[in-house]
């Protein structure tokens, strides 16, 4: 059989040829690809949420506008809110969890590529779902977090929140079935020599932050089942006149909801924890101090959801326990400010667009964390929360931090993935509007927020000093639209071109550079093996300039088969959810028959030969 | 291209350092063009708060220009060029990675301390001291003083230089009350009761409104509370506690004014110098207004919970609708005529009046002061 070495592309036999077609995207159980569908779903979904967050800005460009009705502002901040958190940063993280935690490691695929499959086919119906209320005029107005009892059905009778209640049930689904299979792959699925402290930093980071999906994503499911026991049963878990207690779904929602910042943000953390070394040419600065604070903030995560609730009168024993353990973050994440510091200190900084937007999420998460120290005083947060200069909070610390890091990751990694380089002086523009524009928008906030602006209010009377920041922030959000378009125009003018990009054109420390790009099927044609924290930096070390990796035949290599039932069963769990809602309109006969569905789609998923 | 990053990277270095110092003090500006500012507080409460808030803002501010400026200067002075000869390895340093463990936890710790006292402070309801029942509603405040068995909405008069405490609930779903020069912050539950006290050191006008998210109009639910002097207060409580004197007087504002020196002085009582059509009108207004009375009152001792706000004082009030309108007799009327107009998704319905019947109620009403 394998008695010709095959090292040209058109020689390849077809079964690793690159496929094409949508049958191929529909069927798909690599994780690469999978990887890019979660990118460009996701950034679709971002880009709404860009939009609905414009409506809101033109609406506050002026004092009492009535560019919006107050119905449609509260959908469209309870729809950015929730876009945002759950269907683009989170998705966001996961096309890189997706893509490069098995490139990172050397492995061939994650350990269950249909289930990769599956996690992202019920992402999409969830989202679709999500925003589909828009169409029945319907779309969630009690604010992402959907404080009880205003979400009950004496309160809000429509639809609205039965979509939002739904929706996310389904997209939880999708985050815990990724979060098995990441947290799985990365326990055995290492390449040999890779202990855990010799593992990449992004990697460590998502695997810290699957372990917080496993353990935060449970408790949001039990609040909404308890939610949805109230609206489609007649329970009466937090309405009050019934002896059910709202606050009961604060603390269950921020159990949850605190881990969740660490969610967003821990996979920032890793790139950057990437992209600082390779363009400083210095390894990362206290590699176990960074493991055990990325840990560290994980733990505490859980121990600090009431830090959200000091206006709801705990007492001063739960503020005080709340606040300190709150403060107490600030080390470990001051820690981690100071170890990229060190690491970019000494090195030979190559200022690359990837580099430019690491080093603004870490001025601009500086700016976050400070702001973020102020109101874990409950004195200072008794003024502060609900108020404007939360909006700024929490937008540093996850566009300034966030949606720069996945920004410096898409640059930094945007070669591998796709073989072609995004250019150099549009990343550059991209980079100085996108910055400008982002504190132009958020900055004036701060300001807005301590002179009295409350969040989440359709208006504002003129008098009240709000009128000129807040046609700053407006011009600022318009600003930074224009950034994601020449992000656009950047990714459109790449895709014409030629796809020429080396295999490893940053001078990369990890294992993802060691292979073609973008990677075949089976991404490695050997497994690799390592012996140090930067192997591919070692290996240059010892032999110098590497040759430019060849594609191969792959021959002998076992990758699973494409496989359409992922997408079957997720369409039969959304439909399980959704039939739920419907039973008032459908009955219980289509629940019944959603669940045979889905019964029926695992079945052959599980006998499915591979 | 280079070039012009670099020059633009220069300029960077300097702009902050001159316009952030002017820009902030700019934005922190006067209670004059910000009168709903938590950075000007009128109370002992609200300047006890301010205190621990700057002390974390001096520390955050050093912190800011330290670790931005090592930022900044790292960017500047470790620019290297793709050919220069590889730097260093270094991979760690542990005692500068323990000092920058220390010195953050140090600074905390003192910033806890002060955060410790005053959060046992703001819950320390003093005794001896005003009581007020704050009762949100969706979207309107109800205001109770239970030490004089008399109710308002809207608009909360409270004298100078007096301790008041605030004991809060909501009728319907939660609401947060925020009076950031006077009192800040709390949530109010359903079933729970929560306190907030405070001491206003000036007298004038003081703009709060609700600060948790409760529904369409949450952005249309604001109060004001005037800070008065003890006489003017005094006068204020009396005024409230005449509404109640005559059942009857609710539906005939026609009725002669009573000779309680009290009632006369702060009723501003509108009927001897009215004209005749004025009075007519008021008339009108004052058999229409029968048909409100399922869900208001004119009795401000009235112990009924209505479903709208109680007007006992209407006419005297600053605004309307929860600090929506301002209290004009046109706005007034055409709030009665189609308050969904103004103010979309609230209770009150239209009812189906002409302009002249609403503007005859808003007569009746603005009688009521």
């Amino acid at each position: 059989m394998a008695t010709s070495a095959v090292s040209h592309a058109d020689q390849i036999p077809s079964v690793y040829a690159e496929k094409r077609g949508i049958w191929s995207w529909i069927t798909t159980v690599d994780h690469k690809r999978i990887g890019i569908l979660y990118g460009a779903t996701a950034f679709t979904f971002f880009l709404m949420g860009g939009i609905e967050a414009l409506l809101i800005r033109w609406q506050l460009a002026r004092p009492d506008n009535t560019f919006v009705t107050p119905e449609f502002y509260n959908e469209l901040f309870t729809m950015h809110g929730t876009t945002m958190i759950f269907l683009a940063v989170m998705p966001l993280s996961a096309t890189f969890f997706n893509y490069f935690i098995p490139l990172q490691l050397g492995a061939r695929d994650v350990a269950f590529p249909r289930l990769n499959a599956f996690s992202y086919w019920v992402f999409l119906l969830g989202g679709l779902w999500l925003n589909s209320s828009f169409l029945f005029h319907a779309a969630p107005n009690a604010g992402w977090f959907g404080y009880a009892n205003l979400t009950s059905t004496q309160y809000s009778p429509g639809l609205n929140i039965d979509f939002w209640m739904i929706g996310l049930q389904i997209l939880g689904v999708s985050s815990l079935a990724a979060a098995v299979n990441f947290f799985t792959t990365v326990v055995n699925l290492r390449a040999k020599g890779m202990k855990l402290m010799r593992m990449p930093m992004f990697t460590w980071m998502s695997f810290i932050t699957q372990v917080l999906l496993l353990l935060a994503f449970p408790v949001i499911t039990v609040a909404l089942i308890l939610l949805m026991f109230d609206r489609f049963f007649g329970t009466h878990f937090y309405i009050p006149a019934a002896g059910g207690d709202p606050i009961l779904w604060q603390h269950l929602f921020w159990i949850f909801g605190h881990p969740e910042v660490y969610i967003l943000i821990l996979p920032a953390f890793g790139i950057v924890s990437e992209v600082l070394p390779v363009f400083s040419r210095k390894p990362l600065f206290g590699y176990a101090a960074m493991v055990f604070s990325g840990i560290f903030i994980a733990f505490l995560g859980f121990g600090v959801w009431a830090h959200h609730m000091f206006a709801t009168g705990m007492g001063p024993i739960a503020d005080t326990m709340f606040s300190m353990t709150t403060m107490l973050i600030a080390i470990p994440t001051g820690v981690k400010i100071f170890n990229w510091l060190g690491t970019a200190a000494g090195g030979s900084l190559q200022m690359k667009t990837p580099m430019y937007f690491s080093l603004a999420f870490i001025a601009m998460f500086i700016i976050g964390g400070l702001s973020g120290v102020m109101h874990a005083s409950p004195p200072a947060d008794l003024q502060q929360t609900d108020s404007y200069f939360i909006v700024a909070h929490i937008h540093y610390v996850l566009f300034g931090g966030s949606i720069f890091a996945l920004t410096s990751g898409a640059y930094y990694w945007w070669p591998k993935m796709f073989g072609r380089m995004l250019n150099e002086t549009i990343g550059k523009v991209h980079f100085w509007l996108m910055f400008i524009a982002f504190n132009l928008t958020f900055f004036p906030m701060h300001f807005v927020g301590l002179h009295g602006m409350p969040r989440r209010v359709y208006t504002y009377p003129a008098g009240l000093g709000f009128e000129t920041m807040n046609m700053l922030e407006t011009a600022g959000a318009f600003l930074l639209a224009l950034s994601q378009a020449v992000f656009i125009y950047n990714i459109i003018k790449a895709w014409r071109g030629p796809r020429n990009a080396p295999a490893d054109p940053w001078n990369g420390a990890t294992l993802e550079w060691a292979t073609t790009s973008p990677p075949q099927e089976f991404n490695f044609a050997v497994e690799p093996e390592v012996h140090s924290r930067d192997p591919l930096w070692e290996r240059k070390r010892q032999e110098g300039r590497l040759p430019e990796p060849q594609r191969v035949s792959g021959q002998g290599i076992h990758m699973p088969r494409p496989s359409f039932w992922p997408l079957l069963t997720a369409t039969g769990v959304a439909g399980i959810f959704i039939s739920m809602m419907m039973i008032p309109y459908l009955g219980w006969w289509f629940v019944v028959a959603m669940v045979l569905w889905f019964l029926f789609s695992v079945f052959n998923w599980v006998f499915e030969p591979v | 291209m280079a070039l012009w990053t670099r020059v633009a990277c220069r300029l960077r270095r300097w702009v902050p350092a001159v316009l952030i110092p002017l820009a902030a003090a700019a934005c922190i500006g006067t209670s004059a063009q910000f009168p709903q500012s938590t950075l000007h507080p009128k109370s002992d409460f609200t300047r006890m708060l301010d205190g621990v808030l700057m002390n974390t803002v001096w520390a955050a501010f050093a912190v800011f220009i330290l670790v931005e400026g090592a930022l900044v200067w790292i960017i500047f002075r470790y620019r290297g060029k793709p050919d220069d000869p590889e730097p260093r390895q270094v991979h760690g340093n542990t005692a500068l990675e323990i000092l920058w463990t220390a010195i953050p936890a140090l600074l905390l710790a003192l910033i806890s301390v002060p955060t410790v006292k005053v959060i046992f402070q703001t819950y320390e309801v003093p005794k001896d001291a005003l009581n007020i029942e704050v009762i949100g509603h969706q979207w309107w405040w109800e205001f109770r003083y239970p030490d004089y068995g008399v109710r308002t909405a809207n608009e909360l008069h409270v004298p100078v230089g007096k301790k008041v405490v605030l004991k809060m609930k909501t009728a319907d779903v939660l609401h947060s009350f925020w009076s950031p020069e006077l009192a800040a912050k709390r949530d109010l539950f359903p079933n729970h009761t929560n306190t907030l006290w405070f001491t206003a050191d000036s007298t004038g006008y003081f703009s709060g409104q609700c600060a948790e998210f409760c529904g369409t109009q949450h952005g249309r639910m604001a109060f004001e509370i005037k800070s008065t002097s003890p006489e003017e207060f005094d006068a204020y409580i009396a005024g409230l506690k005449a509404t109640g004197v005559k059942p009857a007087a609710d539906s005939s504002a026609a009725a002669p004014a009573s000779t309680e020196p009290t009632r006369v002085s702060t009723l501003a009582a509108a009927a001897p110098q009215v004209n005749p059509a004025e009075q007519a009108a008021v008339d009108s207004g004052a058999k229409i207004f029968r048909m409100c009375s399922s869900c208001h009152t004119l009795d401000a001792t009235s112990t009924t919970n209505f479903i709208g706000p109680n007007l006992a004082n209407i006419g005297s009030r600053r605004y309307l609708a929860a600090r929506t309108i301002l209290n004009t007799e046109a706005n007034l009327a055409s709030w009665i005529y189609d308050p969904q107009a103004i103010k979309h998704g609230v209770i009150m319905q239209r009812l189906g009046l002409t302009h002249e019947q609403a503007t005859m109620v808003a007569k009746y009403l603005r009688t009521h002061r």
